[in-house]
Parts: C-alpha cells; sequence; structure tokens
C-alpha cells in the first residue's frame, strides 16, 4: 500500500470550524460532510488505493473555486481537484486532512467559434461531450483518451491526457489553446487565448501535464477540427506478441501515419469481444486495429500499402471493416478494453510506460515471461504507433498477496520501459502510482528542480501534494 | 473491485449474489457518464459507481439503512443505462434490487413519505382501484394549486395531481381466450397489465387486434395480473413476489394446457422485470416455472418481427419520432427493431438526440422525486420537439404519460403498427 503523508493534526482538530468556513462559501448540496457520503469519493479509477477526504466540495462557478481555494490557503488546508475520478493513476486520490474540490457540475458549453475552429467550455465537460456539441456541424476535439465518454476535459489538460487517435492529431498539449487558472490563493489567471501560442512565456505548456499540483483549471479553450472526409478501420490477426510488435514497426518505419495504430493481445481480443460484438479474430494472439482517413481514394491507397506490409508478417486475417457500424464496434471494443477486463479478472492495474516503437517485440516478450515469473495474467491493449504500452495486471485484490505481486510485476515493466529508452508515463500521469518510480527516470538534483516549480506556485504543497514525487526528499511534506 | 464481506455472510445466497456483482465492477467510472441524474446533479453519489459504493459498503457492514442511502438509492431511476455502458458487465439491476429491499426492510421511512408509497403500493397494481383512485384525482387536479408549502410531501402530492389525466377512458376487459383470424399459426399469452389498461385500454386492445388478424391466438388468464414491478422496484418484496408468482402459475398452467409460442408483454417495464421472473425466483419451489415464463416473454416488437409483422396500408407522410423507452433499451437490449418494424409500416422515423437519456417516468418516479423527473422531462422534450416529428411513439406507458403532458402526441408503437395492418387510427392522433 502507498505511504501518504500524516494529516495534519491541526486541521483535524479543526475540522468542525473548516466545515463551517466552507459552508459559508458554497450552497448547502455543494459540501458533502458526513462520512457515509464521503466514502465514494475515497477513490478514483485505481480503486485499489483509498484514502478518506475531510470533505468534498463540489462548486459550480469559477468564483466558488476561487473561494474555496483562498480559504483552505488561508487555513493551510490541502486540496485535492478531482474531475470525473477516471484516473487509472490515482490522480484523485484524497488525503484525510484534505477537501476534495470537484468540478463535475462546472459542465456547461460556453462558446463555439466554427470560423476561427475553437470552443471555451467549463472543465467539467467530458471529452466526448466537446465533440458532441460540435459534431453537428462536422468537427470533432482530436485527443480520445479511452475514457471520453466519462473523462472530464479538466483532468485531460492536467494530465496531458492522449488516446488512439493522438499518433496523428497529438496530446491534449497540442490541442490546447487557453485555460482559466485558478491559484492557490484563489487568483483567477486568463492564460493563453482563443489563438495557437499567446504572448509571452509558454506557461499553458507548464500547466499542461501538472496533475493538479499548481493549481486549478475551471474553463478550457481548445482547438477543434474538421473532420475527415472519412476513416476507415482495418483488423489485422497476428500469431504471437512479438510478432505483431514487429508489423508495428514495419508500418511506422515506411513513413505511414495512420490515424490510430491499436494493439490487443488474446486475452484481450477474447474479454473486448465480448462486450463489443464486433468481429475481432478470436484465433488470434495477437491483434492490431488501423484506421486510415482522408478521401476513399487515400484510403484505398493507404489501406492497400498497410495490407501488403502486414502480409510480409505471415497474418491470420485481415479484414476491413465494411460500414460505419462495423467501426464504430471495432472501436467501441477498443475503448472499452480496461472495463471489458473486468470481465475474465475481478481486478487489474493497468501500467502506461512509452517505449520507442523498435523495442516492442522485445519488451512485449519480457512482459510474458515476467507473467510467467509472477504467475499473474496480463492482458496487454496499448496505442502500439506511438508505443504508449498498457498492460493489464490481472489479480484479485480480496488477496493482498495478489495484489503486492501485482504492484511489483508493474513497477518492473515501468523500469523495463525506462531501460530501452522509454518513459514512466504516456498519458495517465504519474499520479499516486508512479510516484515512488521517478527516482527510476530522474535523478536527485532533476526531481529536487522539478519539485521548485511546484513550490513556485504552491510553496506550502497544498495543492495535490502526495502525488508525481516521492515523499521522501520533500523538504515540505517529509519534514515532519 | 475489492470486497470485505465475512464468510458468514457470503453463506447467505443473497448476499453472495451482490458480491459477485460488486467484485465484476472496476470503478472505471463510464457509466456516470450516461447516468440521467449524474448528468442532471453532478454528484458522485447520484451515479451508479456512487451507488454501487454506498451499496457495497451498506452491505458489508450489515448496517440499516439510513435516510442518507435511502436518498441516493431512492433517486436511482432504474433506467439500467449504465448496464448499456458498463464495459465489464456489472448486473446493476440486481444489485440496486438487493439494495431496494435492504433499505425497505431497514430504514423507517418519515410518515408522509411511508403514507404515500404504500398508497401507491395499494392502488397501482390494481386496475379497479386505480381507476376509482384517478377519478378522485380528476377532480383533485384543478385544485393541485391549492396544496400548500414547498415541503416534499407537497411537492410530491402536486405531481400525483399534475399526473392525473383529463379523461379516464372506459374499461375495455380482456380477459379470456381471443381466437385467431383465418387459420391458427399459433398460441400466445399477453400480460394485461395494471395501469395501463386504466390510462389506455386501446393498447392491449391493439395488441389483440394485430396479433389474432396474424392468425396467433391471445389468451389472457384472469388469474395474471401486475407483472410486480411496481413493488419490486419500492422494495417491497413480499407482494412483488406474490403478484408475480400468481402470473407464473397462470402462465404455465397455459403452457401446459395448449403450449405458447410466447408471452406477449407489451408495456415495456413490465417486460424487464418478467424476463427477469426466472433470477427473481431461482431459489424458490416456482423456479423453473419463472425461468419457463422468462424464456417465453418477449416484448410486443419483438414477437412481430419473429412473427413476420406486415403492413396492409400505405403510411401517412408523417414523421414518427420513436422515444426508446429504457426498460426496452438498456432492460431488454431492444433498440433497433421498434425502429425496423415502424419503417416497415411506411412511416418515417426519427430518433431524438440524447436517446439513451431516460425521460424521468420511471415507473414511480415522476411522483416519488418530481423535481428530477420535471428536468429529465424538460430536456426529453427539448430533445423531441428538435426531431420536427409530429407524433412520438413508444412501447412503455409510462413514458407514453410523462412526454404526453407537454409534449406532442403520444401513441404505442403497437398501435401505429395495427393502424398500418387494418386497425383503426389512434385517437391521439385522430387530428393530424
Amino acid at each position: 500500500m502507498i505511504r501518504l503523508p500524516a494529516p495534519k493534526p491541526e486541521v483535524m482538530a479543526r475540522r468542525p470550524q473548516i466545515l463551517a468556513g466552507l459552508a459559508a462559501l458554497v450552497p448547502a448540496d455543494a459540501l458533502i460532510t458526513e462520512e457515509l457520503r464521503l466514502r465514494p469519493y475515497e477513490t478514483d479509477g485505481l480503486a485499489a488505493y483509498r484514502q478518506m477526504p475531510l470533505a468534498v466540495v463540489l462548486p459550480r462557478t469559477t468564483e466558488e473555486v476561487a473561494a474555496v481555494l483562498r480559504f483552505c490557503h488561508q487555513q493551510g488546508v490541502r486540496v485535492i481537484p478531482r474531475g470525473a475520478g477516471t484516473s487509472l493513476s490515482g490522480g484523485a486520490l484524497p488525503l484525510a486532512d484534505a477537501v476534495v474540490v470537484g468540478l463535475m457540475r462546472m459542465n456547461h458549453i460556453l462558446d463555439i467559434n466554427f470560423e476561427d475552429r475553437y470552443a471555451v467550455v467549463e472543465a467539467g465537460v467530458t471529452n466526448i461531450g466537446i465533440t458532441q456539441a460540435v459534431a453537428g456541424d462536422g468537427f470533432f476535439y482530436a485527443p480520445d483518451p479511452s475514457s471520453q465518454l466519462a473523462c472530464m476535459i479538466g483532468g485531460n489538460v492536467m494530465m496531458n491526457s492522449g488516446g488512439a487517435h493522438c499518433l496523428k492529431y497529438g496530446v491534449t498539449a497540442n490541442n490546447l489553446l487557453g485555460v482559466k487558472f485558478v491559484t492557490i490563493e484563489g487568483e483567477i489567471f486568463e492564460v493563453g487565448g482563443t489563438h495557437l501560442d499567446g504572448a509571452g512565456y509558454d506557461w499553458l505548456g507548464l500547466i499542461t501535464g501538472s496533475e493538479g499540483q499548481l493549481g486549478m483549471v475551471t474553463e478550457v479553450t481548445v482547438r477543434i477540427l474538421r473532420g475527415p472526409e472519412g476513416a476507415r478501420a482495418m483488423l489485422a490477426a497476428f500469431s504471437s506478441i512479438p510478432i505483431a510488435g514487429q508489423a508495428v514497426d514495419a508500418i511506422i518505419g515506411s513513413g505511414i501515419i495512420p490515424v490510430a495504430l491499436e494493439f490487443m493481445d488474446r486475452p484481450c481480443i477474447h474479454a473486448c469481444e465480448a462486450f463489443a460484438h464486433a468481429g475481432y479474430p478470436l484465433d488470434a494472439e495477437a491483434m492490431l486495429i488501423i484506421e486510415v482517413e482522408g478521401s476513399v481514394a487515400e484510403q484505398d491507397a493507404l489501406l492497400a500499402r498497410i495490407r501488403d506490409i502486414c502480409a510480409q508478417f505471415s497474418p491470420i486475417s485481415m479484414k476491413v471493416a465494411e460500414s460505419a457500424e462495423q467501426s464504430l464496434a471495432i472501436w467501441k471494443g477498443r475503448k472499452g478494453a480496461f472495463g471489458a477486463v473486468g470481465r475474465i479478472s475481478p481486478d487489474y492495474l493497468c501500467m502506461d510506460g512509452t517505449i520507442p516503437t523498435g523495442e516492442l517485440p522485445f519488451v512485449l516478450g519480457r512482459i510474458t515471461q515476467m507473467s510467467e515469473q509472477y504467475g499473474l495474467g496480463v492482458a496487454n491493449v496499448f496505442h502500439a504507433g506511438d508505443g504508449n504500452l498498457h498492460p493489464l495486471i490481472m489479480f484479485d485484490a480480496n488477496d493482498p498477496a495478489s495484489f503486492a505481486k501485482a504492484e511489483a510485476f508493474g513497477a518492473d515493466i515501468l523500469k523495463l520501459c525506462v531501460e530501452v529508452g522509454g518513459c514512466l508515463t504516456g498519458e495517465h500521469g504519474v499520479g499516486v502510482e508512479k510516484r515512488d518510480l521517478m527516482t527510476v527516470q530522474f535523478t536527485a538534483d532533476e526531481l529536487d528542480l522539478q519539485r521548485a516549480i511546484k513550490s513556485a506556485f504552491d510553496p506550502a504543497w497544498l495543492l495535490n501534494p502526495a502525488k508525481v514525487f516521492p515523499l521522501e526528499g520533500n523538504k515540505v511534506l517529509d519534514a515532519a | 473491485m475489492q470486497t470485505n464481506f465475512t464468510p458468514e455472510q457470503l453463506q447467505d445466497p443473497e448476499l453472495k449474489v451482490a458480491n459477485g456483482i460488486l467484485r465484476t465492477c472496476v470503478h472505471c467510472g463510464f457509466c456516470t457518464a450516461t447516468c440521467p441524474t449524474f448528468v442532471e446533479l453532478g454528484d458522485e453519489l447520484d451515479s451508479p459507481r456512487g451507488r454501487i459504493y454506498l451499496i457495497k459498503d451498506m452491505l458489508e457492514s450489515g448496517r440499516p439503512a439510513s435516510e442518507l442511502e435511502a436518498r441516493h438509492i431512492d433517486r436511482c431511476l432504474s433506467c439500467l443505462s449504465c448496464m448499456t455502458t458498463c464495459p465489464s458487465g456489472v448486473n446493476y439491476m440486481h444489485l440496486v434490487d438487493h439494495a431496494r429491499r435492504h433499505v425497505e426492510e431497514t430504514y423507517t421511512r418519515p410518515l408522509p413519505e411511508r403514507a404515500l408509497r404504500s398508497v401507491l403500493a395499494m392502488l397501482l397494481p390494481h386496475p379497479g382501484r386505480f381507476r376509482w383512485a384517478m377519478r378522485l384525482a380528476k377532480l383533485g387536479k384543478p385544485l393541485r394549486g391549492l396544496i400548500p408549502g414547498q415541503g416534499t410531501t407537497a411537492k410530491r402530492l402536486r405531481a400525483m395531481l399534475e399526473l392525473a389525466p383529463e379523461h379516464i377512458p372506459a374499461p375495455q376487459p380482456v380477459t379470456g381466450t381471443h381466437p385467431a383470424e383465418g387459420a391458427r399459426r399459433g398460441r400466445v399469452a399477453m400480460l394485461a397489465g395494471c395501469a395501463q389498461q386504466v390510462l389506455d385500454p386501446e393498447i392491449n386492445a391493439a395488441t389483440i387486434r394485430l396479433l389474432t388478424r396474424m392468425g396467433y391466438e391471445v389468451v389472457v388468464p384472469p388469474a395474471a395480473g401486475c407483472c410486480g414491478a411496481l413493488t419490486h422496484h419500492m422494495g417491497r418484496h413480499d407482494p412483488a413476489m406474490a403478484t408475480a408468482r400468481a402470473n407464473i402459475l397462470a402462465w404455465d398452467a397455459e403452457i401446459a394446457a395448449g403450449g405458447l409460442d410466447g408471452i406477449i408483454v407489451n408495456a415495456s417495464g413490465c417486460g424487464t422485470t418478467v424476463k427477469d421472473y426466472g433470477f427473481m425466483f431461482r431459489n424458490e419451489p416456482e423456479a423453473e416455472a419463472a425461468a419457463r415464463v422468462s424464456a417465453l416473454a418477449m416484448d410486443i416488437t419483438e414477437a412481430l418481427a419473429r412473427f413476420d409483422y406486415t403492413p396492409s396500408r400505405t403510411a401517412p407522410p408523417f414523421t414518427v419520432a420513436y422515444h426508446s423507452a429504457c426498460s426496452l433499451q438498456h432492460g431488454q437490449k431492444i433498440t433497433a427493431l421498434p425502429k425496423q418494424l415502424l419503417a416497415k409500416a411506411g412511416f418515417v422515423v426519427k430518433e431524438p438526440a440524447e436517446g439513451h437519456l431516460c425521460c424521468g417516468s420511471a415507473g414511480t418516479y415522476n411522483m416519488m422525486q418530481p423535481e428530477i423527473s420535471a428536468k429529465l422531462k424538460a430536456r426529453k422534450l427539448a430533445n423531441i420537439r428538435r426531431t420536427g416529428a409530429a407524433v412520438v411513439a413508444a412501447g412503455n406507458i409510462g413514458c407514453l404519460t410523462q412526454i404526453g403532458a407537454g409534449g406532442p402526441p403520444t401513441v404505442h408503437t403497437v398501435q401505429l403498427l395495427d393502424w398500418m395492418a387494418g386497425g383503426p387510427k389512434p385517437k391521439a392522433i385522430e387530428g393530424l
């Protein structure tokens, strides 16, 4: 179990006064204090880690957020920002002495400008909600995390979320124009604007991916794009995981950039097929979902080249989606993959490492070996095109030994990613999950430099403090 | 997801099932996005994932339910949108049914609420009593503005009177055997239902006309009645089981007597429950009969597709907005079929945006949770109006009543299909 900083005794002792102070700032239905009702807020998408918070606040306006942060700052109370609570790295895991500030009620679309191709939305709008708001006019918002149905854009900014289609369109950072940003002192700033690259230092670049440690984002301005003329997905099935890995490397190496290039292994194919009925090849050890887009001629030309490349790796089968419904079903399975693994295992830990695509066959082979060593099943589903792995380690949370093994297995996979020249996290964020592995990636000096940035925004480390950096060596948090 | 039941608790077959359901959930949160109450209220506690967590905590502790648990579980519409969304296959329906029963058996609600619930449970499942109540409510309807106060009870009473129809149709008894026209192709039983036959007896009449015209003998055994869904969703286990048992025995007798090609349900809320009899009675002496009945249960649209419905008239050129009742699309996973049948009948069919979100009717929900229900109704009506359709078709009486009050005219899908196959034009759209 992950170590959390000791609750501040002076905050715990003043709980009644702190709750009364919060009650004066927001309407009664926006403050949750009863133990029973706090319970469902003790965790997020990483349900293995749990901690009850001091209170939950559900503000409806930026001003309410600012008032709550200002108050918490004055009172020395820690704050945990929360969106939809879908983080797989425990980004919204509370602390016993912290107030969770949830932005789910800030779910309004504020402005859509098709001429200049941007949308201004509140932080609690879901990722897919942006696309749904502009789809009628032929536009879309490009980054598409698998949880796009539920995850909220504020959280996407804080984790710099990616998704299947980021291979072509880039991650959140590449599609973000501006944010409304609230500091822990309760000051409200507008950062960026409605066009690319604002004046001055790139504050937006600093805030994106800051995991709720520098401030809270309450409004987001994103780039919207006109949708392609058409898109088609194809499935290619292979007889082994390393061979499929080689096919990925060959496709990317040929210079083709599909919109999406996704990988699934046998356990995943079976679980997802049971959910989505997409016609996945149940006889394959590994499968690629490859999507291309453009005019029909463009799609045909690209698909033909991709088929030729795949053919060199003796595929079991290749199938191109014949209708929009088939494409939808193929993506429904992929997007629901993590949850679908819930059908074959009561619990899983979802890893999120990134590696150079040339290392795919080696790393996937090593993961299979480790799975045997640890005696725990693993299902692989990931964004192969950009080398972003998501091994799902299957375990039984009702068995503590199984959980400990899963954690160790996960750590070994991420260390391997760093070893081959990759990175601890592709898109889920470090959160609390990968915090202690940061020393594998960074030296003590590098970590100190990053901590200094956090301290510049939040000297008392009140904002989402126990995440991203190891507690050891933290001069503020671990002083006691 | 981890659970903390003791081995002794897991001896209880009901808790064992609940534990199995909880362990399927991986807490991914997808369900929050398509839950009507989360979308409207923006609180984890009013989302499926939050409720699952509350229920888990409540059942693990074995403690009696409190006002807080009752509040958040009561706010659940049981629309089952979460089950359509869930990639892990969590059976939320059985879990929330279990929780509702636990609340009902361990929590004492405030007196006015208890009284209201008892009145509803006494009236709705009994057509005779319900018809009298509707007549009284109709008299009281103009006076609803005089009910004082902004308290929950006052709001609920006003909502109840608001729902009373302006016109209460004469009863059309349907019990007995309705012979097939021409050569008999088969034999089916029909659930006559409870509230529906008071509010709109034409739905059963259209069903019988259409099926007999297609060559099916329709039997409505007198011993069968309410399906039990209304009391089941109130957590009132014993009355729900009693009415369900009566149906099981009545229909199973028909299976034994003359064989049945189907048990036809034309109110999808009831259909979801009848299809669940097999589970509800799995530990009862009637387990086998219940399983037989559930296996034969089908929505009227499933039956019409199977029996090869064919229209005999040319449809007028008006557009029908098809409203997908939650019990049909989420509870029974019937989505395309009704639209295909309406299109086959010649109508231009449009589907409103946000079709996965409940209209707020949800059994007795519009009376017990009038504020949330009103929000969902307004949202639904706005989406329906954007289709520009002249008429709304749906497969559940609750939705038809809810949407019909304030929206375009509503008809049951089977009424349009019967019309196009030689039946009368539905009264609700006489003027069109």
